[in-house]
């Protein structure tokens, strides 16, 4: 496997732009002949797909969802940082460049976070230039707000619904080009497989989730912008139907699958409420700012929280982080939490809960002050839990919510199969081991109006390509074996929903590859999920047929993958013998309970190879080296 | 719609307060009636004018009625399977009774003209007096009835027409957007009041012959 | 609590559809509106019946996937939120509920209670956006926008474009989903060059697409879980005789 990264030469600075010159260009005249298929239209493969559209490139866009403007990006709410430095707080490209790797824990790849945080300035010129409507300031210049943590204040938002403006931008800019011809969309298809022709990626098998028809859709070069695959643990904070099919069938087709085991757990979500919990609710990070986190001293302790006296309250992070305080990075606000409740001290009906309570802020800025900064999230709450969050503290857990794992890319965003390429969510490549808040939009955004709409070309312009029809065996066969997939899928006549088996899977990746991992955990794991896997497919069951809408089929196709990818998530969490970021290994701790890096052995990006049904992955290595952020331990003491 | 609905709100606002006359008693009211024939001397000879009048309101009411007729069925087409519950509850009254509102006014129109205009269906009618016509017609307790559910059928049909009005014609002004409910409020209000104070004055002798 | 439901079936575009009755028994208060129907869809499951069909994804009124008729009520009864959102709070025990799909001629049923929108995706294709080309902007802060205007926008950008404005309109008028988003482009400097064009193409692709035509009744903006106010259409309509005058002048 060629892990090469094809980093440009020159000073980090200059990387980006050496290699647009050095690039071939497509001539314009022949873009109309290349055909590119973007799979996803989230921020990254909608984006992607409106900008080749606009370049000239013909471009077939495929998405499951019934419109591209229901991808999950839809979902962020915070916002989306860049290095504008409008607010003259001290930030620079430099010192998000900085921020991200050290955020990542170093586990990143330096030059591209550096193109990230270069691009970031642009991205916020083009959404604006579309009528993104951030917030703005009375001089009608744009507002930013410190995020997750962050000691400048760059991020830029709308309201609560960043990410839905930013998607609706590129929703637009997309439909544009479909009026325009350039982009032919696909909706409600799904992509069920890769097409490989001469080691090439030459195209995609979808299902029509109306008619149920398996159809083989060929190009040029194939790019993948399908999300993250945090729906692995059944409750996450991530729409139902995110899912890590299409990154899956393109790993089994050679692609390598890098990180798999670096999935970010959010601090501040709705606990579940009951066993027919269908996912979780994300309530912004924001809230830790004011908010005042706590459990009851003693164990166990089951009174109502307004009748816990002070003195029983523990507030454990102000008295763990004396510095940060509720504010400590998402990792560890969670990790706390978990013990918290393992040790008994957790709240609510289920006992995996901790408060989060207003009580002290109500009295500081006064009801309505709390109502103006966090009035909507206090009524999405009480619209779930039925409570009043401004005279009862809020019940808050960590959930599943990104995962930085993904499919290998290379500077060009490239996967290890020439002619892929994966962007957002999907890739592997900028945060690292952990996600700074506020970067997932950035790095979607960049990847898919920036950077791939450049590197395809050059791509495109140094492979030519030969032409394939439907008829080339390797496209055949893709075909048959899709078609062979389903008809097993929807011939499951077994006695068990897949979606029971999908909770179960859920239920052992959160307790044994979760929030904090360790080698026995990992075993068991590793030898639970075959017999899942066994179970799905002698004992699951699917209702009708493949040739019409069934959702039932949808989900059993998606469960599968799930089944086969939380195998390589745990076989990654324990190779990686030292804790980082997302990933926590209990043996890797230091003695006061933070993670503890081993830089010596363990500074390189871990990319598995498929290499068949009945064998053991191979795992792969690409070194990272750290030139200009040197390696330090993170400190929130 | 909104440009006929427009001009008979006017014809209507202005229809009332020359029935205001009325209450200044026959000789006003009647030399009113003439007045209106006589508009628009010399250059119209007598009923000339009235008879534009009459025309530009017919073809007013026509076109009204057509394209309400296009907006229903156009509302038709775009529902094929109608709601096995619908969502009633939703919607203002005025809003709702719109259509039947003003079929129950084409139908008023026909009768009211055949009453007071020709008096084919007016009792007691005599040419040329439109004060004694009016004031015998409404002493017949069911004629003022009908009038007065007529009325209110209007109200409501002015109530959502003269706000639907400023909508359609997007005064979203801010400093007049706030006010726009009350407004088509007071004008249906004023006309409704205006009008049925009529029969109403009549029945409570108030006019006399 | 227990709760008897009549959901509509309907196989496919061109079937006749039917109300399926269902009882749903332990329902817990604190389900949402689709996790109660997520645990009859195992029950069917189990039972080997067809689960009934219909659209979600985020479940956190976002994504604008969900929406069904409750009781003739688009999202259900409760303001300001989309089905998904709802939990079983707002009904009680013993309840009877109608479960109808959006009722519109340009949103076909595709099965059950899943309808299809694209043709909202083809109003916005005609002028729902602004031509800047990637690449092309500048500077962001290169031109002002007052608050006033920003928060008008962002105020009309907030829709999902789930279409119960659609669903709920006497006249299955999509005006409001028009609306917004005219509205929302047009009140920003960046959105003024193409936005009497816009105005004309966006309306003549909703009529096109057989929506009926509004007469201002007002009920999409109850409705609506982002509660877009009908003044966007007040505005729509401003800017529409705006731009009739300057295609006839
Ligand atoms: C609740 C929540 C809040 C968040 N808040 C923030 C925030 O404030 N700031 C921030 O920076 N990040 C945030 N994130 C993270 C961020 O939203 C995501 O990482 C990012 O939007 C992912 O974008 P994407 O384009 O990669 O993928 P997505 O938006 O997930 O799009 C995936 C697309 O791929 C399609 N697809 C997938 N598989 C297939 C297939 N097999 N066939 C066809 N189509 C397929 C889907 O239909 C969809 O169109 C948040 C995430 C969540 C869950
Ligand atoms: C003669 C019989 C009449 C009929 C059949 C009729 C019918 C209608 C209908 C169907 C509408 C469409 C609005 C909707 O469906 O909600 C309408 C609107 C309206 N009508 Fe009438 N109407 C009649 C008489 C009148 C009269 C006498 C007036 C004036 C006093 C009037 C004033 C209006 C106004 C102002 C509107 C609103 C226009 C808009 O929405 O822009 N109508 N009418
Ligand atoms: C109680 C209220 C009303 C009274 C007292 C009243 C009175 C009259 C009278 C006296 C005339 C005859 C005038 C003449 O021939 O010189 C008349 C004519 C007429 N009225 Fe009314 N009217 C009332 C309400 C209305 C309303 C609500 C409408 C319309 C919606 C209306 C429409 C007409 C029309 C169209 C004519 C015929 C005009 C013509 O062609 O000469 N009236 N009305
Ligand atoms: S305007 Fe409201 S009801 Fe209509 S599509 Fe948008 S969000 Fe839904
Ligand atoms: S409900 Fe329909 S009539 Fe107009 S105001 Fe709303 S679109
Ligand atoms: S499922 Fe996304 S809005 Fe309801």
């Amino acid at each position: 496997m060629d892990l090469s990264p094809k980093i440009p030469s020159g000073a980090i600075q200059e990387k980006w732009d050496r290699h647009r010159f050095e690039m071939k260009l497509v001539n314009p005249a022949n873009k109309r002949r290349h055909r590119v298929i973007v799979v996803g239209t989230g921020l990254a493969g909608g984006a992607a797909a409106a900008t080749m559209g606009e370049l000239g490139y013909r471009v077939d866009c495929f998405t499951y969802h019934d419109s591209p403007r229901r991808a999950h990006s839809i979902a962020a709410q915070g916002g989306i940082n860049a290095a504008k430095n409008y607010q003259n707080d001290g930030d620079s490209i430099w010192r998000l460049f900085h921020d991200t790797v050290k955020g990542g824990d170093f586990r990143s790849r330096e030059a591209n976070v550096y193109r990230l945080a270069q691009i970031s300035v642009e991205i916020i010129d083009q959404c604006v230039a579309q009528g993104v409507p951030f917030a703005r300031e009375y001089s009608g210049l744009l507002a930013n707000r410190s995020f997750g943590g962050a000691q400048v204040s760059r991020t830029f938002y709308a309201r609560g619904q960043t990410g839905q403006q930013l998607l609706l931008g590129v929703y637009q800019a997309l439909e544009r080009q479909i009026k325009a011809g350039t982009v032919s969309m696909h909706n409600r298809h799904e992509m069920m497989d890769l097409i490989v022709v001469d080691g090439k990626a030459r195209g995609i098998v979808t299902r029509n989730l109306v008619s149920g028809a398996v159809e083989t859709w060929l190009a040029d070069a194939v790019v993948l912008g399908t999300g993250g695959y945090s729906n692995v643990f059944y409750l996450s904070t991530n729409a139902m139907k995110c899912n890590v099919t299409a990154a899956w069938r393109a790993h089994r087709r050679g692609a390598g699958f890098a990180n798999p085991c670096y999935t970010q757990i959010h601090p501040t979500c709705i606990p579940q409420a009951g066993e027919y919990q269908s996912k979780l609710t994300l309530m912004s990070e924001s809230l830790r700012n004011d908010g005042r986190i706590w459990v009851p001293k003693q164990s166990g302790d089951s009174r109502a929280p307004n009748d816990i006296p002070e003195e029983e309250r523990d507030y454990y992070l102000e008295r763990m982080y004396p510095a940060f305080g509720n504010l400590v990075p998402r990792d560890l606000a969670s990790r706390r939490a978990k013990d918290m409740a393992d040790r008994g001290h957790g709240v609510g009906p289920t006992g995996y809960g901790v408060y989060l309570d207003f009580a002290e802020a109500i009295q500081r800025l006064g009801r309505d002050g709390v109502a103006e900064r966090y009035g909507n999230l206090f009524d999405i709450y009480e619209r779930i839990t039925g409570e009043d969050p401004y005279g009862v503290p809020m019940r808050i857990y960590p959930a599943p919510h990104y995962t930085m794992g993904g499919l290998w890319v290379d500077y060009d965003l490239m996967t290890t199969l020439p002619g892929l390429h994966a962007i957002g969510e999907c890739n592997f490549s900028d945060h690292g081991a952990n996600r700074l808040g506020a970067s997932a939009l950035m790095q979607g955004l960049a990847d898919g109006y920036f950077i791939v709409p450049n590197t395809i070309g050059n791509y495109i312009a140094r492979n030519p390509v030969e032409p394939v029809d439907v008829d080339h065996p390797d496209v055949r066969r893709a075909e048959d074996e899709v078609r062979g997939r389903i008809d097993r899928l929807v011939n499951l006549n077994g006695t068990r929903t897949v979606d029971s088996i999908h909770r179960e899977l859920g239920r052992l990746m959160w307790d044994e590859c979760g929030m904090s991992r360790d080698a026995a955990g990992l075993r068991k794991a590793l030898a639970q999920i075959p017999e899942l896997r066994q179970e799905f497919w002698e004992n699951g069951v699917v209702i009708g047929d493949g040739d019409r809408l069934n959702q039932s089929l949808e989900r059993a196709g998606r469960i599968a993958d799930f089944l086969e990818l939380g195998e390589l998530m745990c076989r990654d969490a324990l190779l990686r013998e030292e804790s980082c970021g997302g990933h926590f290994r209990q043996e890797h701790q230091t003695p006061e309970g933070e993670a503890q890096r081993d830089d010596a052995n363990f500074m390189h990006v871990s990319v598995w190879e498929y290499t068949g049904a009945n064998s053991e992955p191979v795992e792969h290595r690409e070194g990272l080296e750290f030139a200009h952020v040197p390696p330090s331990t993170r400190s929130y003491k | 719609m909104a440009a006929t609905g427009a001009l008979l709100v006017l014809f209507v606002l202005g229809h009332m307060a020359g029935n205001l006359k009325a209450y200044q008693g026959a000789s006003k009211f009647n030399a009113y009636a003439e007045f209106l024939r006589d508009f628009g001397a010399p250059v119209f000879g007598h009923g000339q004018f009235l008879w534009l009048a009459r025309v530009a309101l017919l073809a007013a009411v026509l076109v009204h009625i057509v394209a309400a007729l296009q907006l229903s069925r156009r509302s038709r087409l775009a529902r094929p399977v109608r709601y096995k519950k619908t969502p009633h509850e939703e919607l203002t009254y005025a809003s709702r009774t719109m259509r039947w509102g003003g079929v129950i006014l084409l139908l008023f129109v026909v009768y009211h003209i055949l009453h007071l205009t020709t008096g084919t269906a007016h009792a007691d009618f005599v040419a040329g007096d439109a004060y004694r016509n009016l004031v015998v017609g409404f002493q017949a307790w069911p004629v003022s009835a009908v009038y007065m559910v007529a009325m209110i059928a209007l109200g409501f049909h002015l109530y959502h027409g003269v706000w639907s009005g400023f909508q359609t014609l997007g005064w979203d002004n801010p400093r007049f957007a706030p006010y726009r409910r009350a407004v088509a409020g007071a004008i249906a209000l004023l006309v409704v009041i205006g009008n049925l104070s009529f029969p109403i004055a009549v029945l409570t002798g108030v006019l006399r012959v | 609590m227990k709760l008897t439901l009549h959901v509509w079936r309907q196989d496919g575009p061109d079937a006749k559809g039917r109300f399926e009755r269902h009882e749903a028994s332990d329902v817990s208060e604190h389900m949402s509106f689709l996790e109660m129907l997520d645990v009859l869809n195992q029950r069917l499951i189990e039972a080997g019946r067809e689960p009934i069909a219909w659209e979600d994804d985020c479940r956190e009124g976002i994504c604008g996937s969900c929406g069904v008729v409750i009781n003739g009520k688009p999202h259900g009864p409760q303001r300001a939120t989309a089905t998904c959102q709802l939990h079983m709070r707002s009904f009680s025990d013993g309840d009877e509920i109608w479960i109808e799909p959006w009722r519109a001629g340009p949103f076909p049923v595709v099965r059950d209670l899943i309808v299809d929108r694209s043709a909202f995706d083809r109003i916005i294709a005609a002028g729902g956006f602004i031509g800047a080309r990637t690449g092309s902007a500048p500077e962001a802060n290169s031109v002002p926008v007052s608050k006033e205007d920003a928060e008008w926008a962002m105020d009309a950008a907030a829709c999902i474009g789930c279409g119960a404005c659609v669903a709920v309109c006497p006249n299955a008028s999509a005006m409001l989903f028009t609306a917004a988003k005219v509205s929302h482009l047009n009140a920003l400097p960046q959105g003024e060059p193409e936005g009497l064009a816009r105005v004309l193409e966006m309306i003549e692709q909703m009529d096109g697409e057989g929506f009926g035509s509004c007469t201002n009744t007002g009920a999409c903006e109850i409705a609506c879980p982002k509660e877009i106010s009908i003044d966007v259409i007040a505005r729509l309509n401003r800017d529409y005789l705006r731009a009739m005058r300057a295609g006839t002048a």
